[in-house]
């Protein structure tokens, strides 16, 4: 196996774990931008705003919300094998449509009509 | 409910100005198409969609910065030290397109505010400082550090900038400067660290394949190379 390909390989697995398996360990606070933008509101336990005024209010429905991945997890399943299974998937798609991508923009020895 | 990796949603800055930015994020991504098109070579495909990949999945590891917030990893500095600006802009925004379309993270009308701050200010800002830093002979690790920590401070202003022209709602344009820079400070920081451990550890593997290291003298001792000369602008 050449050196660019074990190297590939590795970082791939590296890559697998980290969203499959060290995910689950991420933290579920808002982010720096979902806290800036929830500055203001008062919220409930399910994260559902209460009162006040903040950015947060604006937000409407994303496009995929519906997606069977919506939220990093598999629809119909929970816990930590949804998230990693989501993220895995993830990884893969991002890495195919990433090479494909990539592969179409590339210069090429010839250049192919 | 997971807060993973949250970018802008739908409706938080209004349309005209999502569509601006949408305009201007096709643009520039065109002209990175075309630079890309220079580094790219059969070597390098894979490696920037693996570069691609890994964004994504650090992505996903939120960290806390301050009691009930946290951060993320936004890549854009890693992906110009691995991959060079114009491949990373593009790396950075394929995860953004996967995550608005797939998982719902970032809405679709807003993927140009979030390829703008993301792929386009994140990646250029952090470029900027890591052709800077190296050309100083700062050693690679604090370069990827502080480039990391002004590439996502730049993204945040880039939020803030929205914000001012479509957002409403709550904070005063100053008060949200104030709250995205602070937290972003201490994001930037837990990504400089992420970014510096990764690319030490490609860089300790396989230096050819760090773009920030291309052309350049390469001496007997293996840490000594890694701080000479400039980086190869394409």
């Amino acid at each position: 196996m050449s050196r660019n390909r074990i190297f590939l390989l590795t970082g791939l697995l590296v890559t697998l774990l980290l969203a499959g398996v060290v995910s689950s360990f991420a933290s579920s606070a808002p982010d720096g931008l979902d806290a800036a933008a929830r500055k203001g509101c008062t919220f409930d336990a399910q994260g559902n705003i209460t009162g006040g005024d903040c950015l947060a209010k604006r937000a409407a429905d994303n496009q995929t919300a519906d997606s069977p991945l919506a939220d990093y997890g598999i629809r119909g399943l929970d816990g930590p094998l949804s998230t990693g299974l989501a993220g895995a998937i993830g990884v893969l798609v991002t890495l195919g449509v990433g090479y494909g991508v990539f592969r179409l923009v590339r210069r090429r020895p010839t250049s192919v009509g | 409910m997971d807060a993973q990796a949250m970018h802008i949603s739908n409706g938080l800055i209004d349309a005209p100005v999502s569509a601006a930015f949408a305009a201007l994020a096709v643009a520039a991504l065109t002209f990175c198409v075309l630079r890309a098109r220079h580094d790219l070579d059969e070597r390098l495909a894979p490696m920037a969609g693996l570069v691609a990949a890994f964004i994504f999945a650090v992505q996903m590891l939120n960290f806390p910065v301050l009691p009930g917030v946290s951060g993320h990893l936004l890549g854009g500095a890693l992906a110009a030290m691995l991959v060079g600006p114009w491949v990373g802009a593009l790396c950075v925004t394929v995860v953004l397109v996967v995550q608005a379309l797939l998982f719902a993270d970032g809405g679709v009308t807003a993927l140009g505010l979030n390829v703008t701050n993301m792929a386009l200010l994140g990646t250029a800002a952090g470029y900027l400082v890591i052709v800077a830093l190296l050309r100083l002979r700062i050693p690679l690790f604090a370069t990827a550090l502080l480039a990391s920590v002004i590439s996502v401070l730049v993204a945040a202003q880039g939020f803030v900038l929205e914000y001012a022209l479509g957002g409403g709602n709550g904070l005063s344009v100053g008060a949200m400067f104030a709250a995205m820079s602070g937290s972003h400070l201490l994001i930037g920081l837990g990504e400089g660290l992420i970014t510096a451990v990764t690319v030490a550890a490609v860089a300790r593997s396989r230096p050819d394949l760090v773009y920030a290291l291309r052309r350049r003298p390469v001496e007997s001792s293996s840490d000594r190379h890694v701080v000479q000369g400039a980086p190869h602008v394409a």
